[in-house]
C-alpha cells in the first residue's frame, strides 16, 4: 500500500464518492496551495536541522527562517525583530493580550474590545477579568455588526492599556475601520504623553483581501495564522512593535526573542511567509473575483428562497462571506442536509457548539435567538467557482423545502 | 435496523473542541423522517395535540395522535420539529416505536421514556439528549390535549 493510502485509511472515516464536493468554508480553514507545499517539502527531509544549531545544517535553517522573517516583515511593513513566530491564531491573540496585559498591569487595569471578537480574545480577556483584576470594556456593534471608531474614542479611559479590534469578522465578515481606530489611539498617546493604550487587531480573516501594512494601520500588535490563508496549520505570526512589552505564555530556550521559546517550525513558517506573500499578491484580483460571486450567492439565495435574510453589512463586509438565516429551520439540520449533498458550510446555531448558546457574533448584532439558529455561513475562496455556487443554489432550495416541510415553524 | 453501528456523520462544533458522531439510525430517521405532517388538513381530524419547546431555545416539537376510542390505543401520530438533526430523529423514532405493534395504549404512551428513544436510536452525544430528546414530553400534551377534549 502507498503510504498516502496507508494515511487515508488511517485517518478518513468517511468514505470518499465521486459526488461533486464543494467546499464553501474557507473561513474556518483553506487547503494548502500547492507553492506552498512546495517550498515546505525541502523543509521535512532536506533542511531539517534545528536553527539553533551551529553546524552547516543547523545554519541551512536558521537561513530559511531569516528569510521567512524578512519577507513577512516586509509585507507588514514592519521590523524583521517584530515578528514572533506562534503555533497560530489563538496562541498569536493569547500572547498579545495575556502578555500585554500581564506586562504592563502597573500602568492601567482597563481594556477595551468587541463583542464580536474570536474566543481566542475575548476568552483571554475574560480571563483577566475574572481572576487577575482586570476591567473590560465589550463594545456593542450596530444591527450590521459595525464597531466605530467613535465607540472606541469614547471607551478610552486614563487607565485603559490596550484596545483589541478583529479586523474582518470570522462570522458575518464585517470590517472593522482598523486604520482609523489606530490612528485615534496614536492621537490619544500623543496628546497625552504616554504609551498606552497600545492596539492589537487580529487579521486571521483579513489576510487574503486586506491591506496589512502594519504602518498605515497604526496598530501595534498584530495576528496572522497560516491556515486560513492558504498555508499551513499550526503556525502564525504575531507583529509586535518595537518598544512593546510582552510577558511570555512559555518558559524555554530563549527562542523568538524569549517571547515563544520552542524549536521552530521550519517548514510550517517558511510556508506561511510563501502564503501569505501569495495572498497578498492576489488579494486585489481575487477581492474582485469573489466579490462578484458573493454578491450572485447573495442575491440569488434571497430572492428565490423565501423568508430568508442577510445577517451582517451589505458593502462592509469581507468579498467571501455570505451568512444567512433560513426562517424555520434550525443551522445544524440544514448544515448536515447540504454535507449529504457534498456541499461543506458552517452555522451560528447552537447544535453546534460546546455552551448549546447560539452564535455570540449573531446575538450581539441583536438577532433573535431562533433566527441565530437559523444561521448558515458560507465563505469562498481561491477555488470557488460561478459553477459552484450554480450548483449550491440547484440543491438549496429543495432541502429548505424538505426541512421547512418537517417544522411547525415554517 | 442495526443499532449498533455508531459510525460515519462526523460533526465538529463550531469551536473546534469535540466532535461528535451520530448513529447510523440517527441518520437515518434524520433524511428519511416517518410519520411528519405532510397534510395540514389530515391532522386537524386528529383528538389531540401537543407542543413542546421554543424556537428561542433551538427546540420546538408539535406532537398529533388520533386514539381509538375503544382499545384507547393511539393508532396515529404525526409530528413536525424544529431543531436539529438529533431533534428531527428522535421525534421520528418515537413515531414508530408508539405506532408498533398495533399502537400503544395511551397509558403505555404516558410511560414513554427519553432513555428508550435515545436507545433504539442506538445512542446520542451527551450533550444533545438533554435538548433534542423532548418528544416525549410533546406526546404527554398531545395525550393530555385528547384527555381534555
Amino acid at each position: 500500500m502507498k503510504i498516502q493510502e496507508k494515511v487515508k485509511k488511517l485517518y478518513f472515516r468517511t468514505q470518499k464518492t465521486n459526488k461533486l464536493f464543494v467546499y464553501l468554508d474557507h473561513a474556518a480553514t483553506t487547503s494548502v496551495d500547492l507553492r506552498v507545499q512546495e517550498v515546505m517539502l525541502s523543509f521535512l527531509d532536506q533542511t531539517y536541522g534545528n536553527p539553533s544549531s551551529l553546524y552547516q545544517k543547523g545554519m541551512e535553517a536558521k537561513h530559511a527562517l531569516d528569510q521567512a522573517r524578512e519577507q513577512i516583515a516586509k509585507i507588514l511593513h514592519a521590523k524583521e525583530q517584530e515578528i514572533i513566530f506562534t503555533s497560530g491564531g489563538t496562541e498569536s491573540d493569547n500572547l498579545a493580550i495575556l502578555g500585554f496585559a500581564r506586562a504592563n498591569k502597573e500602568k492601567g487595569k482597563h481594556l477595551i474590545t468587541t463583542k464580536l471578537e474570536h474566543h481566542a480574545v475575548l476568552e483571554a480577556m475574560m480571563q483577566l477579568e475574572k481572576n487577575e483584576g482586570f476591567e473590560v470594556t465589550f463594545l456593542e456593534p450596530n444591527k450590521q455588526g459595525l464597531i466605530t471608531a467613535k465607540q472606541v474614542k469614547e471607551a478610552v479611559r486614563s487607565d485603559t492599556i490596550l484596545v483589541s479590534v478583529m479586523y474582518a469578522n470570522n462570522e458575518v465578515g464585517t470590517i472593522f475601520p482598523i486604520a482609523e481606530i489606530g490612528n485615534l489611539l496614536q492621537k490619544y498617546r500623543q496628546e497625552h504623553q504616554q504609551s498606552f493604550p497600545v492596539f492589537h487587531t487580529d487579521a486571521c480573516q483579513a489576510t487574503g483581501y486586506l491591506d496589512l501594512d502594519c504602518e498605515k494601520l497604526h496598530v501595534d500588535l498584530l495576528t496572522i495564522n497560516g491556515s486560513k490563508m492558504y498555508g499551513p496549520k499550526g503556525v502564525g505570526v504575531l507583529f509586535v512593535k518595537q518598544g512593546i512589552k510582552l510577558q511570555p505564555l512559555m518558559f524555554g530556550g530563549g527562542q523568538e526573542r524569549s517571547l515563544r521559546p520552542g524549536t521552530e517550525n521550519v517548514s510550517g513558517i517558511v510556508g506561511l511567509a510563501k502564503a501569505l506573500e501569495i495572498a497578498q499578491k492576489e488579494r486585489q484580483t481575487e477581492s474582485t473575483r469573489q466579490l462578484v460571486l458573493r454578491d450572485f450567492l447573495i442575491e440569488r439565495i434571497l430572492s428565490t428562497i423565501p423568508k430568508t435574510r442577510l445577517n451582517g453589512h451589505t458593502t462592509e463586509r469581507l468579498p467571501n462571506n455570505v451568512n444567512i438565516s433560513f426562517e424555520g429551520i434550525e443551522g445544524e439540520a440544514l448544515l448536515l442536509y447540504l454535507d449529504h449533498e457534498g456541499i461543506a458550510v458552517s452555522t451560528g446555531s447552537a447544535c453546534t457548539s460546546q455552551s448549546l448558546e447560539p452564535s455570540h457574533v449573531l446575538t450581539a448584532l441583536g438577532l433573535p435567538h431562533e433566527q441565530a439558529h437559523s444561521s448558515i455561513r458560507f465563505t469562498l475562496g481561491r477555488s470557488t467557482t460561478q459553477k459552484d455556487l450554480e450548483f449550491v443554489l440547484s440543491v438549496l432550495p429543495q432541502v429548505v423545502k424538505k426541512l421547512r416541510s418537517l417544522s411547525p415553524l415554517a | 435496523m442495526n443499532t449498533s453501528t455508531h459510525s460515519i456523520g462526523d460533526v465538529t462544533s463550531c469551536d473546534h473542541s469535540q466532535s461528535w458522531v451520530y448513529t447510523d439510525v440517527v441518520k437515518d430517521h434524520f433524511f428519511h423522517p416517518r410519520n411528519f405532517v405532510q397534510d395540514e388538513e389530515e391532522v386537524n381530524t386528529f383528538e389531540g395535540h401537543g407542543q413542546y419547546g421554543s424556537p428561542a431555545c433551538g427546540d420546538e416539537m408539535h406532537v398529533w395522535i388520533k386514539v381509538d376510542p375503544d382499545s384507547k390505543r393511539i393508532t396515529d401520530f404525526k409530528w413536525r420539529t424544529f431543531g436539529c438533526a438529533s431533534a428531527i430523529a428522535a421525534t421520528s423514532i418515537a413515531s414508530e416505536i408508539v405506532l408498533e405493534n398495533g399502537g400503544m395504549t395511551i397509558e403505555e404512551a404516558k410511560h414513554l421514556k427519553p432513555q428508550t428513544i435515545i436507545e433504539r436510536l442506538g445512542g446520542l452525544p451527551n450533550r444533545k439528549i438533554h435538548c433534542s430528546v423532548l418528544c416525549d414530553k410533546a406526546l404527554l400534551k398531545a395525550i393530555e390535549d385528547y384527555e381534555n377534549r
